[in-house]
Parts: structure tokens; sequence; C-alpha cells
């Protein structure tokens, strides 16, 4: 795991061997605010997923300083209850230049873990709040927490983390304005209506409330995972997911494929230059891009089209 | 330069933190990776978490007076998981008497109340400098 994340060029090898061996395991992401009691949730469904015979791995993502890159990784703590069951793999991530709510190497961690045989895997985000939407394109099933009281109506009409769940969690129940926020997100839900891309039988997303501290209503959060599980296979929703997914990391792996190659055929001084020339002005970023990209098929040869009038 | 992952953890019944909250927040600033456990570890935990989390050191916080069987307990666990590479130093209340024992151990270093946290910060690159030099 420590190898996918700080060298990804050089881990091809073990991520291509892996590959096979991926695709059994249901991912959970768990998103919300900071403090909204994530880990703690997840060590508890980690508990239920265990008495139900599941293997768990766990990926935490905590966030990385922007000043000096480092950071503290502090959702292990709440834990302790899992130590020692082999059952159970925890791994703790910095998200380091990542935005989004997760690190780069996450999907690799996931899929490291799917490959050995952790049939749940629970993905933590880092919780800074609205916008992080990436763990939707990671996780089968989105949770997303709220605390009572955290903003009014308005939020929730908002765009941003509301709208990637799949279900939804009132955590700290045990705190004033837990009914009324659960009210409030069931009217937001209802406001919303129709699911907007025509699907017959649409998922109704749950609001569920827990004290997760606690461990109250943890069994109905993995019962309503579980449906979420049983849904997607049965309406071909997962297929989409995965399709998705991989065109998605298909994407990802061609762009970073294709960036290392121009850096390769057309060197590091050329691009530099480029950045510089955009800097006084004499050419935009795109434009550098298109010349820059022009320049490598013509070290790498003429291209086949011309190869038989160009004689 | 990746990060440095350093596990941070407070063996046995010893409840006061502030200096093991101190490093981590000391080592983050230095652009390392703290992995925070927090209080009550036992030897098997902070293990278990050591091998799980890859770390390249270990740091205990320990003021209550039982290194003299946490220390030794630990090392060998370490060993058993072949986390030989693995650097491991000691903070707290450490008496001098102790100091060499703990060496013997294998423990790299032991940090006793006063001490600066530039230097454990500069302590904790040496250590994982020297130990990737050897390997």
């Amino acid at each position: 795991m420590t190898q996918v994340e700080n060298d990804p060029q050089g881990s091809q090898e073990i991520l291509a061997a892996m590959h096979p061996h991926t695709g059994r395991a249901h991912i959970v992401g768990i998103t919300g605010s900071p403090g909204s009691g994530k880990s703690t949730l997840v060590a508890r469904l980690t508990r239920v997923f265990r008495e139900r015979g599941h293997r768990v791995g766990i990926v935490a993502v905590d966030p990385s300083s922007p000043f000096s890159g480092g950071a503290v990784l502090g959702d292990r703590i709440r834990s302790r209850d899992l130590a020692g069951d082999d059952g159970v793999f925890f791994r703790s991530a910095a998200s380091r230049a990542s935005l989004g709510g997760l690190s780069a190497a996450t999907a690799d961690h996931i899929s490291l873990l799917d490959a050995c045989g952790y049939d749940r895997i629970c993905v933590e985000t880092v919780g800074a709040g609205q916008s992080e939407v990436e763990i939707a394109q990671h996780a089968h099933t989105t949770v997303v927490l709220q605390v009572p009281d955290a903003g009014d109506h308005v939020q929730t009409l908002k765009a941003g983390i509301l709208e990637i769940a799949d279900i939804l969690v009132v955590n700290k129940s045990d705190l004033p304005g837990a009914d009324s926020t659960a009210a409030m997100l069931r009217a937001m839900l209802e406001v919303g209506g129709e699911s907007g891309d025509g699907e017959e039988a649409a998922w109704n997303v749950p609001v569920l409330r827990t004290d997760a501290r606690a461990g109250i209503g943890v069994d109905e959060v993995v019962d309503a995972i579980e449906d979420h599980v049983a849904y997607l296979r049965a309406s071909g929703r997962l297929r989409c997911q995965e399709f998705s997914r991989a065109e998605q990391r298909l994407e990802s792996a061609l762009a970073s494929a294709l960036l290392h190659r121009l850096l390769s055929v057309v060197g590091e001084a050329r691009v530099a230059a480029a950045a510089d020339a955009i800097v006084s002005r004499e050419i935009d970023a795109h434009s550098a891009a298109g010349e820059l990209i022009a320049h490598m098929d013509v070290l790498r040869g003429t291209p086949p089209t011309h190869h038989v009038t160009e004689a | 330069m990746t990060p440095i992952r350093v596990l941070v953890a407070k063996p046995g019944l010893d409840g006061h933190d502030r200096g093991a909250k101190v490093i981590a927040r000391a080592l983050r600033d230095a652009g390392m990776e703290v992995i925070y456990t927090g209080l009550r570890q036992t030897p098997e935990m902070i293990v278990e978490a050591a091998l799980q989390e890859d770390v390249q050191v270990v740091g205990l916080s320990i003021l209550s007076g039982a290194h003299v069987t946490l220390v030794p307990r630990i090392m060998a666990l370490m060993e058993e998981e072949g986390l030989n590479e693995v650097a491991v130093v000691v903070g707290g209340i450490i008496p001098e008497s102790d100091i060499d024992t703990l060496l013997a151990a294998g423990v790299r270093g032991v940090f006793g109340p006063g001490t600066r946290t530039d230097e454990v910060v500069a302590f904790v690159r040496q250590a994982v400098e020297s130990s990737s030099a050897d390997a």
C-alpha cells in the first residue's frame, strides 16, 4: 500500500497482477463534515460487518497541511475495539496534494484490499464538507453524515454532498435537534421528487438516526447498505457504476501516461520554456499545450498518413 | 520527497497525552505523516498498527514508569513481525539508569522532559535516513 502511494508509476506491475482479483468487494464511502462522527461510525459499522461474516478493509483519509505537507492521521484512534482482529485491515492515508476529500492513492488502496479478500471496504473521507463529492466516484454506496442542527432548510437545497448520498445518517442523535434535522432531510428528498434520469426502480434514500458512540442505530445502517447492494445488482446499476468507474480510471491512467510520454520525448526544458512564454504573455496555456504535442509528434516521426506521400 | 510516516502511541495505562500531542504536531509541522493512536495501547495494538500503516518510525510516549516492561515486549513483537527496520524512539519520564537498557533493547533514542521538539524532528529524520541507507 505504501508503494502505490509513493510511487504510482513504479507500481504498475503490482496493480496489473492484482486487477483480475478485484471486483468482489462492496465499497462504502462515508463522508460528512469534520466532527460529524465518521470515524466512530466506521468503527461501529465494521463491528457489525464482522459479526455478519465479512472481512473489512478501511481506508481513512485525513488532510495534509498545505504549509508543511505533513498530517496527523487520527481516524485510527476510534477503532481500538477492532484491534487484534485479523479480519480487519485499517489504513490511514494523508490527502497529500489531492482536493476532493480523498488521496490520489485511494483507488489503488481500495483495489489492493479488494484483491486481498476484504469484501466490505469502508472509505472515510477527509471531511472538509460540502464539496467532497469525489467519494461517490469510488464507492458503490455513499453514506453521508449530518449532525443535528447543522444549517437550515436552504442548506439542504444547495448542491454538493447531500446530492451524492445513497444513505443519509443523522449522527449524534442524542443531541437536541436530531428529529428536526432528520425531518428536514426527508423533506428535501421529497422536494427532489423525480430521480431525473427517468429510472423506473429508483432507490429511496433512507434517512437514519444513529448515536455511533453508543452504538445505537448502526445495525439499521448496515441493513440499509446491504439493501443498497441488492438494489444495485437487481437494477443493473452496479454494471453502470463499474463501467463509469473504469472509464474514469482509464482516463486518469491515460492522462498520466501521456504526460509522462510527452515529458520524456519533448524534455522538461521545453516545457519550462513554454511556461515562461505563458508568463510573458507570448502564448496561452492551451495553445502552448497544442504546440508541445505537435512537437512530440514531430520528434516521434511523421504520422502514418503522411508516410507514403513524403518520400 | 515522500513524507515520513510515524506512529505515535501511548502504551499502557498512562493518561498524560499532552507530550504525545505536542510531538505529533511538531512532526506534522515538519512535513511528516503522524498516525496518532492515542491512549491505552497494548504492545500488540501498537505493533499491529505499525504493520498495517507501514510506518518508518514508532514513537512511544511513557510517563508511567512502565517502560521497563512495555518497551522490551514491544521490541520483541516488532522483531517477530519483521519490523526491525522501523526506528523506535521513546519519550517521557525515563530514569537515566534505564536509558542504556532501552538502547540495548534496540530503541534508537530516548527523550526526557524538556527535550526540544526540533531535536526530536531532526533525530527522527536522521534515523529514517540511516535505516534506508542500511536497507
